[in-house]
């Protein structure tokens, strides 16, 4: 026995015993944002071809943190061909030598980090201890295990003479502006591809910095090239006649979209859509550990995760319980300045986002749901969303089927693993899924049973360079991580049969 | 001798296979079939997009099952239909070379590997999770693992040209699809679908499930565009469709199943010039699969 263990009256009881105090990261170590940017191609920044401008703001205050160019039909064929005429090259290039420009780029990418993340954080409105703690690492992570990839191609079974695709096309979202470059990059040119990317028009001054990074790294000219802009330069990059590989990180819709426009072209295509996960919860789950769970499954980023556990599905018998100790833990997270270390929920990522968010739960209400969330206040700028969860959610209810992407989670209820897994699966998604169970064979047996390309039991949103990711269903096609997230960036010998 | 014969062959009545059973078209139609020379061979049914429908249901329902049971178990069955092939390979030999216009040797030689292509895949069912599968290495403490699992019904749109289409290919984009666990709805052959509608008395005999293969003949344009649009279809197969096929043009079809993100398996470049006696590689197997990972803490 242990002789130390604490009787119940010596545990300190529950509530704020001490406040916080501010622990401010400097906005200043983000180093200096220009007032306006123009595009990176061929190793150079440039201007647009257009005067049109589109400004991005720190979603925590509202101002205006630079001007960026609303990329044009020429500026995306002058990135294509800059990205076309350095592809003979680098793909030329033995593998070995690729491997250390990525190991620099990761190396340069570690040593900046904090400005990276502080900057990320500024432009995104995530939490600095997210992307400090979190987004930085990953980056970093996946262009070392990338590196490592690129000498060694021969052996990742694909055949027996992979070949890069040509020059990839990647349109990124907002929701982890540096991670899902990141994604995209390293194994675009482990592989050989020379790329153009586009960062989200709310999101674009990390992308525009890594830039900067391939400079330092001595990246050849043109092997990677960075324009900004919306949706329209997107439909520009991915509709280019002389793009072989189109990559898209984002939603189902515009997804889709692009499938259609790439039909009969034989480029390459894969897709990291939407999702609605299922995170569920059985009578015999720890309990701490499953609210711990529910709350990194849907609050982190804000809820701005494709893949984040936005259905709470609880077994009835311990609804009650489970809901309480959620409740008490939702009343502990702290809303506010991204830039402050003891922050967990930062700003919403544009007033558009807010707004959809702002329809899709006022629709859980009128479609009679029970609203909850904890007693907080809100910066009086800046666009913010509280930690919400509904309850008395039914299956037909939009906020049981449509992706809300911020900060709300919809709880279901069900009594046996069959009808958990008929209510996991009943969306058009399958990104993910989590189970929280004691019990393994009928862990084994729920993820067998999931349509969902990520299964997280007795855990949530772990990611790893190492680790395949992508979905099952509407989620998209394609796998990014591990050896699997080579093959969208390879062709291999001609098909006869 | 006389011009009648002293005895007159059995015609044979060729049907659909759908669910395990022979229905007729829902339309009641049938189109001629002729062989190299133009000589009426029989009549197939003029398949409809309901029997596609029809058959797409059937597709679905068997997919529980079919993905359900062991890979040892799905290698039984597809060395099963092998064995029953080689039991019927002279009749096999006489369609195809009806269907193709070739001679005996050549048709025979055709049938045989269409046979030792059943060996092949059903040898690899129990083999396709290791090779694409993977335990990963993250960083902490976690059990990882990535395991392939079928996409669930694919829509196949199976060789209408090239050297053994009518068969040996058919057989090639069907079993590297059921090998894995998927259960197929399958648009033969529209000249040549006679081979195609025999296999589905091959497998009816073979202890492959009802629904796992469905085979429909008809016009590629009726039936390629249901698969395609179909919300209950996960995954299609473009072999077959060419440019000439107008509604059943690959383009089309591929921009059809952008509504549903089916996952598409394009024609090659030049479908007609295919050689199906080219070993097949891993391509067709891998391309119905989902790669599912995961994830457990490790601790004490």
């Amino acid at each position: 026995m242990a002789k130390n263990k604490k009787t119940e009256a010596e545990l300190p009881k529950s509530g704020p015993l001490f406040d916080y105090a501010p622990a401010p990261e400097s906005p200043a170590a983000a180093g200096e944002i220009a007032t306006s940017y123009g595009h990176f191609i061929g190793g150079e920044f440039v201007d647009s071809s257009g005067s049109e401008a589109l400004k991005t703001v720190n979603p925590a205050t509202e101002q205006v943190l630079a001007e960026f160019a609303q990329g044009t039909e020429e500026d995306v064929e002058r990135a294509v061909k800059a990205a076309r005429k350095a592809f003979g090259d680098w793909s030329a290039l033995p593998g070995s030598e690729r491997a250390k420009y990525l190991y620099r780029i990761a190396r340069i990418i570690q040593e900046r980090s904090r400005e990276l993340a502080v900057l990320e954080s500024i432009d995104n409105g995530k939490p600095i201890k997210e992307t400090r703690d979190f987004d930085l690492p990953m980056v970093a992570a996946w262009f070392f295990y990338y590196a490592g990839w690129a000498d060694k191609l021969d052996y990742a079974g694909f055949g027996p003479n992979p070949r890069p695709v040509g020059v990839a096309a990647q349109v990124i979202p907002w929701n982890f502006p540096l991670m899902m470059l990141a994604w995209k990059i390293a194994p675009a040119l482990a592989t050989g591809n020379t790329v153009v990317l586009k960062p989200a028009e709310t999101t674009p001054l990390t992308a525009l910095r890594f830039a900067e990074i391939c400079r330092q790294a001595g990246l050849p000219k043109g092997v990677v090239n960075i324009i900004t802009g919306d949706g329209r330069t997107g439909a520009a990059l991915t509709a280019h006649p002389d793009v072989n590989k189109v990559a898209f990180t984002g939603s189902t819709n515009v997804g889709r979209s692009i499938a259609r426009q790439l039909a009969g072209s034989r480029k390459k295509l894969s897709l990291e859509l939407g999702g609605k996960a299922a995170n569920i919860v059985f009578d015999d789950a720890p309990i701490d550990q499953a609210v711990e769970g529910i709350v990194n499954g849907i609050f982190f980023n804000q809820g701005h995760v494709c893949c984040a556990g936005s259905r709470l599905l609880v077994q009835e018998s311990i609804q009650d319980e489970l809901l309480e100790a959620l409740k008490r833990r939702m009343a502990t997270l702290r809303l506010g300045d991204p830039l402050d270390k003891n922050t967990d929920i930062g700003a919403i990522n544009s007033a558009a986002q807010l707004a959809r968010i702002t329809e899709l739960t006022a629709a859980g209400e009128a479609e009679g749901a029970e609203r909850w969330a904890p007693a907080c206040e809100l910066p009086s700028a800046g666009y913010w969303f509280k930690p919400t969860i509904f309850t008395g959610v039914s299956q037909a209810h939009r906020i049981a089927q449509e992706e809300i992407f911020g900060p709300v989670l919809s709880v279901l209820t069900f009594r046996t693993p069959d009808e958990a897994v008929a209510k996991a699966n009943n969306t058009p998604f399958g990104l993910s899924a989590g189970i929280w169970t004691e019990k393994g064979s009928r862990i084994l047996w729920m993820a067998d049973k999931l349509k969902a390309g990520v299964v997280w039991a007795n855990t949530f949103n772990k990611f790893d360079p190492t680790s395949p990711f992508g979905g099952y269903k509407e989620s998209g096609y394609g796998r990014e991580g591990g050896r699997h997230g080579l093959e969208p960036y390879l062709n291999v010998e001609a098909r006869d049969v | 001798m006389s011009e009648i014969a002293t005895r007159l062959d059995v015609m044979k009545t060729y049907k659909l296979f759908v669910g395990g059973k022979f229905p007729r078209s829902e339309s009641g139609r049938v189109y001629e079939v002729t062989d190299g020379k133009g000589q009426w061979l029989a009549n197939a049914p003029l398949g409809t997009r309901k029997d596609t429908r029809d058959a797409v249901l059937a597709a679905r329902a068997a997919v529980k099952g079919w993905a359900g049971t062991t890979a040892y178990n799905r290698g039984q069955v597809l060395y099963r239909v092998a064995e029953m092939l080689q039991g019927r390979r002279e009749q096999f030999a006489a369609e195809v070379a009806a269907a193709e216009g070739l001679g005996a040797k050549k048709s025979a030689a055709l049938v045989d590997q269409a046979i030792d292509r059943w060996v092949w895949y059903a040898g690899w069912t129990d083999k396709v999770a290791q090779i694409a599968g993977a335990a990963n290495p993250v960083a902490g403490p976690y059990f990882n693992l990535s395991v392939p699992e079928p996409t669930g019904v694919v829509g196949i749109v199976a060789p209408q040209a090239g050297y053994g289409h009518s068969f040996l290919g058919l057989v090639s984009v069907i079993a590297p699809a059921i090998a894995t666990g998927n259960t197929v709805v399958v648009a033969a052959a529209a000249n040549a679908p006679l081979p195609a509608l025999s296999l589905g008395e091959v497998l009816a005999t073979s202890d492959v499930p009802g629904g796992v293969v469905n085979i429909i003949s008809g016009r590629t344009a009726d039936l390629a565009p249901t698969l395609a649009s179909h919300q209950d279809v996960n995954a299609l197969d473009l072999t077959g469709a060419i440019a000439a096929d107008g509604p059943g043009a690959a383009a089309v079809l591929e921009a059809a199943a952008a509504d549903t993100l089916k996952r598409v398996l394009r024609p090659a470049v030049d479908p007609s010039a295919q050689d199906w006696t080219n070993a097949p590689g891993t391509e067709r197997l891998l391309s119905f699969l989902e790669t599912k990972t995961v994830w457990h803490p490790m601790g004490q």
